[in-house]
């Protein structure tokens, strides 16, 4: 009798540690999990920031200034434009 | 000696004294049993509350607004987090040199810092909102006692004034205040929520307890808009309000096999990024919230009534001549008169008696109910804030002049949007289909108006409009067809027509082979000579369709011609 209440007792602390450490590292990797959200949630921020630069650079008025003063583009009339029917772009393709 | 034979145990003791020491003990057990129960069982709510606020916290999330973007996907709008700088004045401790590193920090002058702190009997004040993150960070690390730093978020429009009409703003609490920020207010906006977290003695999250609220972050948007297009449109629309002096001016441009809107705007215009200062002229998103009288615009739907009616054919004639007809006390001129015309000449020339002629000879309820069928009369229903419905009075209480002048397009208002609308019915075979802001979305249904047929026959006379010998051969292109009109009306103030402030405007479709886009322009008293629709509004359309074809992809249908324009002083005048 004695020696099963033993046996149980050492079962009992037994689970009891394995209980604390599995706690533990749950916490930890918790831990862990919400640092990698507050990163995914930061570069979802910065994704933002960088939607908003790219889209103020790309700004057409920005672009055109850009093209016809410091570069002396123009768009070209409609006498210089080539259109390719669609039947030759196939044509073309199938080469 | 043994235990049992003890002397002390021969000690006779009175019995009442063991008895009443049993009782004592027992108490004390009761007295313990009971608090047990009293903090396990009955207190336990309030001492469990505040034991998990030693670690537990509620932390709230917050949540993004949507972004919205243009068709091919460009962002037009975005949010993202600013923070503010506050502080409670009496706590705060700040020195000379930390205040001067503040101020750089902040791009602030050292003694209005140094005010905001000293303003006593407050106990909370902003010293800059909406700073970047990385400079707010810098901040924290002055470690400036009594300083505290909040997020929020700020809304930046790249685009800035060229989308300012369609996208409107948000205003605190990143609420949509005007356009699509209003109107989609319930798609864009997040909402915050909350969640109860257990934390270690370093700060760190280290069990999620329960979710209170989950936060749900705003659903992007995406528009019909096509940048490219809006910004083309915008800056042609700029350059002719800037060129004629105009007060105002609106650009409309559709996509008529979708219904999908392209560009819409307006001018005078504001920057949505720093709305300082606005009025509300700058404000108001004209093309859809204002109306005005179209003019000879309107008058392809009276002969599309005519038309329909199987009463006229495009070659049946109209006496135009003396150029003038009265009806009552009041007389309808045209510019010049030009005696027999066949219908096709009456859009062409644009004549108002020829107009006005036809008109008369029409049921008013048929006239009616076209304006009805095409749109006039009723808010185009886009989800924009304020869209006007415009003025078609019952048919029932028309008098003969007003019928005749409602055939030219006076005593009638109409918003450019609507008017753009309206003209799809013969960009589209004689169907409307209902306009959208969205991309994509559900396929909408067409709805028949007037016979294809009819729809050709009126695109044929709008295509002789704009060639030499029409009213508007300025809004020609190189390499398509194009359909449309002109119009050019007195404005109306205090109930009379003001003798020298007009409106002039162009609506037309291309390639008139087989329409894809609809372009109306409205320029508001144009006070640089011009004023004409001809000369004012349709060079505008035909660098914006230009433009707007080739960026859709639409091939020419016309020969590469060079443009035939008439000889200076040969150009049609049309009749106002």
């Amino acid at each position: 009798m004695v020696r099963l209440n033993l046996l149980l007792l050492a079962l009992l602390t037994a689970c009891a540690l394995g209980l604390v450490t599995s706690q533990h590292k749950a916490r930890k990797l918790f831990v862990e999990i919400e640092e990698e959200q507050e990163r995914a949630r930061g570069l979802e921020v910065e994704y933002g920031q960088l939607q908003l630069e790219a889209s103020t650079w790309a700004k057409h008025t920005r672009v055109e200034r850009i093209a016809s003063q410091a570069l002396r583009m123009r768009s070209p009339d409609a006498k210089h434009i080539q259109s390719v029917p669609r039947k030759a772009q196939a044509a073309g393709a199938a080469q | 000696m043994n235990f049992a034979t003890s002397p002390v145990l021969e000690l006779k003791l009175p019995v009442w004294r063991s008895r009443l020491l049993a009782l004592v003990i027992f108490c004390g057990f009761a007295v313990l049993a009971g608090r047990a129960v009293y903090l396990q069982g009955l207190h336990n709510d309030f001492l469990q509350a505040k034991g998990e606020s030693r670690y537990g916290r509620i932390i709230e999330i917050s949540a993004n607004r949507g972004r919205i973007t243009d068709r091919h996907g460009e962002v037009l709008a975005v949010s993202t987090p600013v923070k503010s700088i506050w502080a409670i004045p009496d706590e705060v401790r700040l020195e000379q040199p930390q205040l001067a590193r503040l101020a750089a920090l902040l791009e602030m002058p050292p003694q209005e810092i140094r005010k905001r702190i000293d303003e006593t009997g407050r106990d909370f004040v902003f010293i800059k909102r909406q700073i970047p993150p990385q400079v707010a960070d810098r901040v924290a690390e002055l470690r400036i006692p009594g300083l505290f730093q909040n997020r929020e978020y700020r809304r930046y429009y790249p685009g800035g004034e060229v989308m300012a009409h369609v996208l409107g703003f948000t205003g605190a609490e990143d609420a949509g205040q005007e356009g699509v920020e209003l109107a989609f207010q319930h798609h864009l906006a997040g909402k915050p929520g909350s969640r109860r977290v257990i934390r270690d003695r370093l700060g760190q999250i280290v069990e999620d307890v329960e979710g209170i609220r989950a936060a749900q972050e705003g659903k992007d948007l995406s528009l019909a808009l096509d940048a490219k297009i809006q910004s083309l449109a915008f800056s042609q629309l700029k350059a002719a309000v800037d060129q004629h002096r105009a007060k105002a001016g609106s650009i409309v441009v559709l996509d008529i096999l979708s219904g999908e809107v392209l560009a819409l705007a307006s001018l005078p215009t504001y920057n949505p990024n720093n709305r300082a200062r606005l009025s509300g002229a700058q404000l108001r998103n004209r093309a859809v919230t204002d109306t005005f009288e179209p003019g000879s615009t309107l008058k392809p739907f009276t002969i599309a009534v005519a038309l329909e009616s199987g009463r006229l054919t495009p070659q049946s004639t109209i006496q135009t001549a003396p150029g003038s007809l009265t009806i009552g006390t009041a007389t309808i001129r045209d510019a010049h008169a030009g005696g027999l015309l066949t219908v096709e000449q009456i859009i062409q020339k644009s004549s108002n008696v020829g107009a006005a002629k036809i008109a008369l000879s029409l049921p008013a309820e048929s006239m009616w109910n076209l304006f009805q069928s095409v749109g006039f009369g009723a808010a185009p229903r886009l989800g924009f804030p304020g869209e006007a419905n415009g003025r078609v009075r019952s048919y029932k209480s028309w008098r003969p002049i007003e019928q005749a002048t409602m055939a030219y397009g006076h005593g009638i208002s109409v918003s450019l949007l609507q008017l753009a609308h309206a003209y799809s019915v013969f960009a589209r075979d004689g169907e409307m289909i209902p306009l959208s802001l969205m991309r994509g979305g559900a396929p909408r249904t067409p709805q028949v108006v007037i016979s294809a047929e009819t729809a050709h026959r009126v695109r044929h006379m709008l295509e002789l409009a704009v060639q030499p010998g029409g009213t508007a051969p300025r809004a020609q292109i190189m390499g398509y067809r194009i359909a449309g009109k002109t119009g050019t009306a007195h404005k109306q103030e205090n109930g009379s027509y003001a003798a020298n402030k007009y409106v002039s405007s162009f609506v037309g479709f291309a390639p008139a082979s087989s329409p894809r886009l609809v372009i109306a322009v409205m320029i508001d008293e144009p006070s640089n000579g011009q004023y004409y629709g001809g000369a004012v509004a349709a060079p505008v359309f035909a660098r914006v369709m230009e433009g707007a074809l080739r960026l859709t992809g639409v091939p020419p249908d016309a020969p590469m011609n060079p443009i035939e324009l008439p000889a200076e002083g040969q150009e049609v005048k049309e009749s106002i």
